[in-house]
């Protein structure tokens, strides 16, 4: 198994050298010159010269891209063009508040939508189930920056039960992972759901019964342990989604994370932010896609073993 | 055939629901211009008529300039449909030019291709526009290509998938022996095999492309203003949340109606053309 992991790990190189010449090639191409804009308004010619010098920018695209993977393969991620701290510590600063968000968005969408996903199935085209596919089918057709602002007026603006943005302590925490994790929840209440229809209409179901499980223990151990396969697939899958909800939401409650981080980054063209962080953020999606893989081994013995012959 | 299929979907009430607010969203899109007058109507400012609540005047209240919101929500269908299918329709040729080389020919072309979308699928989606827009500058054709990119992978991924199970089925190999040219092969005996697929996987990116095209116009990075495109009308309604929250309500509202009837269509389309659920 370890050399499944390994294996996995070693993926991730060609990823960073795709990625890191997508993002500075594409970020070579942006409008606007970073020397002029760290000079400022008042700077002569010859200081924007000597800024484009020191930064290596007057040298060909080529040599810059290379220069900056030689500083990678030390570990220098370069240093922002705008603030003058390590890229790296910058990513690492604003990083825990993006997990805190995306780990709080990802546990309120898991403890709604499984529930309730196995409660539409047991019901199956009663009101019950039709009620929470609805529910669904808002939560899939809701801009999920739209869900922050109408929670905003509702909770913070009239109810005045939590503040509008920023972070400050729990209850700051509370709107936006309802925000990020709302559009989530309905993914996998669908999924919980389909998943769970497809199980309980197994042979081996029946047999359980006959055998005289009752009908929670057949539900919750037999049933929803072998339909959680595609329920965890669909939650890996969907980390692209909750880090794209994070940007958003980010920025809905002025939450100091790496979604906003790189944005600004962008809109400013500070290369070496935007292509670090693009990079760390890759490496993290692939990480949480491995961390999703092995997670079934741990579910399923048959793809352990798999693992196993792989590895 | 498509008959047959066109009954299941009329029969699925949600789809029918689905289907109808569509039909309207386009008839609002095609007849806007001869309803409203660009200049005078959806960007002439008038400051002494801003933040009106909705009244019998303004249905849906004015904006933060005085412009009538409604005349800006159904100019704004315009560029949310014009984006939306631009860029799902150029994602669908690019990605299904991908995704059948890589499907059929497998080996090398389908290590390159789909290493290539596999690393395209691991920026998210956001960032990966963002920056495409910054790239090209912001205008509505550019929104276009960045939206496009997304759909591209996706459809490479779908349309791969679903050549790799029918090129060895034996009436693609008679037409090997026929002589018919592999481009035509693929055009005329494979590609309208994988249509379901491609069918449903159409109208739901649609939805999700609105929803994009607006986020990005939220973060000032889409339509140029002074256009009224659904997220830019958002963004600027954000400022006055406290003392006209009609203007974000509103036309998140659209937003919110349009991408529930097109996943209302694209459910309906899903079981209709699902040969298991055929009685």
């Amino acid at each position: 198994m370890y050399k499944y992991v390994l294996n996995r790990l070693l993926a991730l190189i060609p990823v960073i050298l795709v990625t890191s010449f997508l993002i500075y090639w594409a970020m070579s191409l942006t409008e606007g010159d970073p020397a002029l804009m760290i000079a400022g308004d008042n700077a002569t010619q010859e200081q924007i010269d000597q800024i484009r010098h020191e930064l290596g920018l007057d040298q060909p695209f080529l040599i810059q891209y290379l220069n900056y993977m030689k500083g990678m393969l030390v570990g220098d991620m370069g240093t922002s063009y705008v603030t003058n701290k390590e890229v790296f510590s910058t990513f690492m600063h604003y990083l825990p508040n993006t997990l805190i968000l995306g780990g709080s968005a990802v546990i309120v969408a898991t403890i709604v939508s499984i529930p309730l996903g196995i409660y539409t199935a047991i019901h199956q085209n009663t009101w019950k189930d039709t009620a929470g596919m609805v529910f669904a089918l808002f939560g899939t057709s809701m801009p999920n920056f739209w869900l922050g602002l109408m929670l905003i007026i509702a909770f913070a603006l009239h109810l005045r039960m939590f503040p509008t943005g920023g972070l400050r302590g729990w209850s700051s925490l509370v709107l936006p992972s309802i925000t990020v994790g709302f559009g989530l929840a309905a993914l996998i209440t669908r999924i919980t759901r389909s998943s769970m229809l497809d199980v309980l209409r197994q042979d081996y179901m029946t047999t359980a019964r006959a055998k005289g499980c009752s009908r929670d223990r057949v539900i919750y151990r037999h049933a929803l342990k072998n339909a959680l396969i595609p329920i965890m697939t669909a939650i890996g899958l969907q980390m692209s989604l909750v880090i794209t909800g994070s940007v958003l939401a980010e920025t809905v409650f002025s939450w100091p994370g790496i979604g906003r981080l790189v944005f600004e980054s962008i809109t400013l063209r500070d290369t070496p932010m935007v292509t670090g962080s693009i990079i760390l953020c890759s490496i993290l999606m692939c990480l949480i896609n491995l961390a999703v893989d092995l997670a079934y081994a741990f579910c399923d013995p048959r793809i352990k073993a798999q693992y196993s012959k792989k590895g | 055939m498509s008959q047959e299929i066109w009954h299941r979907l009329i029969k699925n009430k949600g789809a029918v629901i689905g289907m109808t607010f569509l039909a309207l969203l386009v008839i609002a899109a095609v007849v806007s211009p001869f309803i409203f007058d660009y200049e005078k109507d959806v960007i002439n400012q008038n400051l002494a008529i801003k933040l009106q609540a909705p009244s019998a005047q303004h249905w849906f209240g004015t904006d933060e300039y005085g412009r009538d919101l409604f005349a800006r929500v159904m100019y704004g269908s315009r560029y949310s449909i014009a984006i939306s299918v631009g860029s799902v329709g150029f994602g669908l040729i690019v990605g299904t030019i991908l995704g059948s080389i890589a499907g059929f020919y497998g080996g090398y072309w389908d290590s390159i291709i789909m290493r290539g979308v596999d690393i395209f699928y691991s920026i998210p989606n956001i960032l990966k526009a963002v920056v495409i827009v910054s790239m090209l500058g912001t205008s509505t054709f550019n929104l276009i290509i960045a939206l496009a990119v997304s759909c591209a992978t996706n459809y490479a991924r779908i349309v791969r998938a679903s050549v790799m199970t029918i090129r060895d089925l034996e009436y693609v190999e008679s037409s090997y022996a026929m002589g018919l040219p592999t481009w035509k092969i693929i055009l005329k005996h494979i590609l309208p095999n994988c249509l379901s697929p491609i069918i449903v996987q159409t109208t739901l990116l649609i939805g999700t492309t609105i929803i994009a095209a607006s986020s990005l116009s939220f973060l000032g990075i889409g339509v140029p203003a002074p256009a009224p495109e659904w997220g830019a009308l958002l963004s600027g309604g954000r400022s006055y949340i406290r003392i006209a929250s009609h203007i974000c309500i509103i036309p998140g509202l659209a937003i919110m109606f349009t991408v529930l009837a097109l996943n209302l269509l694209g459910d309906g389309l899903r079981d209709a053309l699902d040969p298991k659920l055929k009685k």
